[in-house]
């Protein structure tokens, strides 16, 4: 399917949007898991059932996208294996959903801002998406949209536990925000482990930047609230600010303590690696992660001119090793990957400064 | 020393919880934390939350590796889909909505552990949710009558008393 015009662009159209404190906050997202009533979850619905689901949930997107606007259905099972990880890679569907869901879907808007995955853990997980530092936003339009699909699904909800969820961890609410977060400085001062404790004592969880399992790349991650049941939506996404708030604040600390403190050691490490991402003909994947931040970092302390920061959000996403083989067509070993990552970096580099 | 629940038999169980932060040392018998759920390492019948996870990387819905102190719920289960109290506590997941009705006296220990609270304060469906969202009002608006009247505030006391009349007449007329 080689018009699928969603996994095209590395960029979604949302990600070019500002937000709040885009030099530290990549971007914020919202999930709420819904379940139909009268069908079991999809952990154990036969395939009859489980197409039942996804009917049943085009069926109403189809009928919301009046107030809405266009979303577009996507059959995962159409879909050639590597436009589905692209798919992951750009946040917009989960591994989960990807890789081990039967008569999975999912329903993206044209900005990919909004994308309703059918058929993963839950039936339904409305998804929201902003740049920067924006949880409240996406968590009002992830509500909306919940309202306007409530119309047309009969949700199984219980008067004491809430949003019924196939886990247990997600009941009540349903709801799990987080913010991806760029923090440098906290890990080149090696505060970021102290950081990332205090947040674990307040009910938050760290986790890579592509969930639950994956490693932290690039310096980036994942936090997100773990409590669903007993605090209400509005009390998870304040306690979510609060504490990325906070975060934010270290992070600039220890910025201007980094510059203040060894200034020249870090503009070395920052130039080192822009020449290096503007230079080298190999890169492997983690290592374009860490010289990618480096110079998202030089961007920010102004030391990079002329290098805007949705070029670098976009390298993130096209140097993921399925977008790379979407990007140069042809399937690649570990090492070809490598060469075309390095090349296609300092292209887009390169480019941008002429 | 003696079991600080039921004040009758010696504790034995001498542990320390720390939720979100907070620090609480218990100290019971057996007996009741059996009763209450408890997760205690290396005691049969404990529910464990590590019990749970290991169920999520150990993905198995024969449910015949149980411990013996499931047995006894193994009979337990959802009419509505089939799923055994085993299994759930297996894999950690629920099979369909009906579970939680099914399962209900049991998972309040486990819902304390993963989020700290058992019910639901959050948004409420606007269809079908309409009587919840007005008996929360009313909950809210007796509780800040109390207040009220406890400052000798009366006249405002008294205008959310013919409030929560009118809620509550609404909620009769539905």
């Amino acid at each position: 399917m080689s018009d699928f015009a969603f996994t095209e662009n590395a960029l979604s159209t949302w990600m070019r949007g500002e937000g709040r404190d885009s030099d530290i906050v990549i971007s914020s997202r919202v999930r709420i898991a819904r379940n139909l009533r009268s069908l079991p979850f999809p952990l154990v619905a036969s395939e009859e059932q489980a197409e039942q689901v996804r009917q049943t949930v085009i069926g109403a997107a189809e009928q919301a996208s009046e107030a809405l606007g266009p979303l577009q259905p996507v059959r995962l099972d159409e879909l050639s294996e590597v436009d589905r990880q692209v798919l992951v890679e750009k946040h917009l569907v989960s591994p989960a959903l990807a890789n081990e869901s039967q008569e999975a879907a999912v329903v993206l808007s044209a900005d990919e801002s909004l994308s309703i995955m059918v058929n993963e853990e839950d039936h339904l997980r409305i998804q929201c998406l902003y740049p920067g530092f924006q949880v409240k936003e996406a968590w009002e339009r992830a509500t909306s949209v919940d309202d306007v699909l409530e119309a047309y699904i009969d949700y199984a909800f219980d008067d004491r536990r809430g949003y019924l969820t196939s886990c247990p961890t997600n009941v009540g609410t349903g709801l799990r925000a987080s913010v991806m977060i760029h923090l440098p400085a906290l890990v080149m001062t090696h505060q970021i482990g102290r950081v990332l404790n205090a947040v674990s004592q307040v009910g938050l969880t760290v986790r890579g930047i592509y969930g639950e399992g994956s490693e932290a790349q690039g310096n980036l991650f994942q936090i997100s609230n773990q409590i669903t049941l007993g605090q209400s939506e509005k009390e998870i996404v304040d306690n979510l600010e609060g504490i990325v708030g906070q975060i934010i604040e270290y992070e600039r600390q220890a910025r201007s303590r980094l510059v203040s403190e060894s200034k020249i050691r870090l503009y070395d490490r920052v130039m080192r690696s822009y020449g290096i991402l503007t230079h080298a003909a190999i890169m492997d994947g983690k290592e374009a992660a860490q010289r990618l931040s480096d110079v998202r970092l030089g961007v920010d302390l102004g030391w990079i001119d002329g290098l805007p920061m949705t070029l670098l959000n976009e390298l993130t996403i096209l140097t993921q090793p399925n977008f790379l083989q979407k990007t140069f067509g042809a399937t690649m070993n570990t090492s070809e990957k490598d060469m075309y990552r390095a090349q296609l970096i300092r292209d887009k580099l390169v480019k941008s400064k002429e | 020393m003696l079991c600080q629940e039921c004040q009758q038999r010696p504790a034995t169980l001498h542990f320390t919880k720390i939720i979100n932060g907070e620090k609480n040392e218990f100290h019971i018998c057996e007996h009741c934390a059996r009763e209450k759920g408890e997760m205690i390492p290396g005691t049969s019948g404990g529910f464990s939350i590590h019990n749970l996870l290991s169920g999520f990387l150990d993905f198995d819905m024969s449910g015949k590796t149980q411990s013996g102190g499931a047995a006894q719920s193994q009979q337990l289960h959802c009419e509505e889909c089939g799923m055994t109290y085993a299994q759930f506590r297996k894999i950690g997941r629920f099979g369909c909505s009906s579970c939680y009705k099914y399962f209900d006296g049991k998972i309040d220990p486990l819902l304390k552990r993963v989020h700290g609270g058992t019910v639901h304060v959050g948004k409420v469906p606007k269809r079908g949710g309409a009587d919840l969202q007005i008996q929360r009002e009313i909950d809210k608006l007796k509780q800040e009558l109390q207040e009220r009247i406890e400052k000798q505030e009366f006249e405002t006391a008294a205008q959310l008393r013919d409030r929560i009349r009118e809620l509550e007449l609404q909620r009769s007329q539905r």
